[in-house]
């Protein structure tokens, strides 16, 4: 589905319409998923931690005991994260990530990874969190799932993975926006695969509402 | 940004990571601005065996704070240290570089803070 290169394909199809739909997208996004929070309050006070992809920073403030940094490739979405939600962020792409190595206790990463186009890039993705955190740190990973025939969307283990999804502005006063986002969706196990070519260890996985989750390590 | 961010960040080229020029990241031209946050004197304890010192005590000096002491105290030394653990506060929590840049040594790049917001896409020739 790609004539041009995996980059400028994200700019078109992730990243511009994300800085397009921020305020409407964010407006959408409030409730912070249980799985995730109680990840986050399962942590040590004064632990240090990183949400890539961190969006409207929807995370960052939901134990207030932590020092949790966030990054996100819309700079759109960041200033609403820190204007907001005062967090801690800044504009980084997840594949060029500006964190000392081997530096925090935790990661978290929902919803980015089904994002990149190609599988050589979720799996450097993966590898890069794994990067971030001391030894034994964990990395949680959401992901979109293909199977999930009871959504709205109706996908089942017979869609095609990699597929375009029409994100529809709606605003007072002016016609609907279509935007194309694109997705990899992921098929039951494909998460842990990549979190194993990635060099990392998978703690625990699951589903939870149209995705597959992972908690992962960079240890056993 | 927080003090204390900078001590987790480091240049995003990937060629510098393995270049101990790369950290920390030098501020340049940083406007300070100073929020007034309570103090949590567990959360700075507990953060300190996450902090690289030597690159906070760099930090600290290059932002036009007090010297820092030569070696990181241990938890115990800074729990019983009100004054180390108030300066801590200060400069870690409540100090926040609002605009200015960002500078590695070791390329020479420089990323624009504005509003308190790092920027660190590269340009294509550096990703």
């Amino acid at each position: 589905m790609q004539s041009s290169s995996p980059e400028a394909y994200e700019a078109t199809h992730v990243h511009s319409v994300y800085n397009a739909i921020a305020p409407h997208f964010s407006s959408t996004r409030h409730k912070p998923w249980p799985l995730i929070s109680s990840f986050l309050t399962s942590q040590a006070p004064g632990a240090v931690g990183l949400d890539v992809g961190c969006g409207n920073g929807k995370y960052l403030p939901v134990n207030p005991s932590l020092h949790i940094f966030g990054s996100d490739r819309s700079d759109a979405l960041v200033r609403l994260a820190r204007t907001e939600r005062n967090g801690e962020v800044v504009v980084a792409d997840a594949l060029s990530l500006p964190f000392r190595e081997r530096s925090v206790d935790f990661v978290i990463c929902i919803a980015v990874i089904h994002h990149l186009s190609t599988r050589e890039r979720r799996q450097e993705c993966i590898q890069a969190l794994l990067k971030c955190v001391h030894k034994g740190g964990r990395v949680l990973v959401y992901a979109w799932a293909l199977e999930q025939s009871s959504s709205r969307r109706g996908w089942d283990e017979g869609s095609e993975q990699d597929t375009l999804v029409p994100w529809v502005m709606r605003s007072k006063g002016k016609p609907d926006e279509t935007f194309q986002r694109y997705y990899h969706l992921y098929r039951q196990g494909e998460l842990e695969e990549d979190v194993v070519a990635a060099g990392g260890v998978v703690l625990e996985s699951g589903y939870e509402k149209d995705n597959w989750w992972v908690i992962c390590s960079n240890e056993a | 940004m927080k003090v204390l961010s900078l001590n987790f960040l480091t240049c995003a080229v990937k060629a510098c990571k393995s270049s101990s020029s790369s950290y920390p990241l030098h501020p340049q031209d940083a406007e300070l601005v100073q929020d007034e946050i309570e103090l949590n004197p567990d959360m700075l304890i507990n953060v300190l065996p996450r902090l690289d010192w030597a690159a906070l005590r760099t930090t600290s000096s290059e932002l036009g704070f007090p010297p820092l002491p030569e070696q990181a105290p241990t938890q115990e030394e800074l729990q019983a240290d009100e004054k180390l653990v108030r300066d801590l506060h200060h400069l870690l929590l409540e100090t926040q570089i609002s605009e200015g840049k960002l500078v590695c040594a070791n390329c020479g790049h420089s990323y624009a803070v504005k509003e308190g917001i790092a920027n660190f896409l590269l340009p294509s020739h550096l990703v």
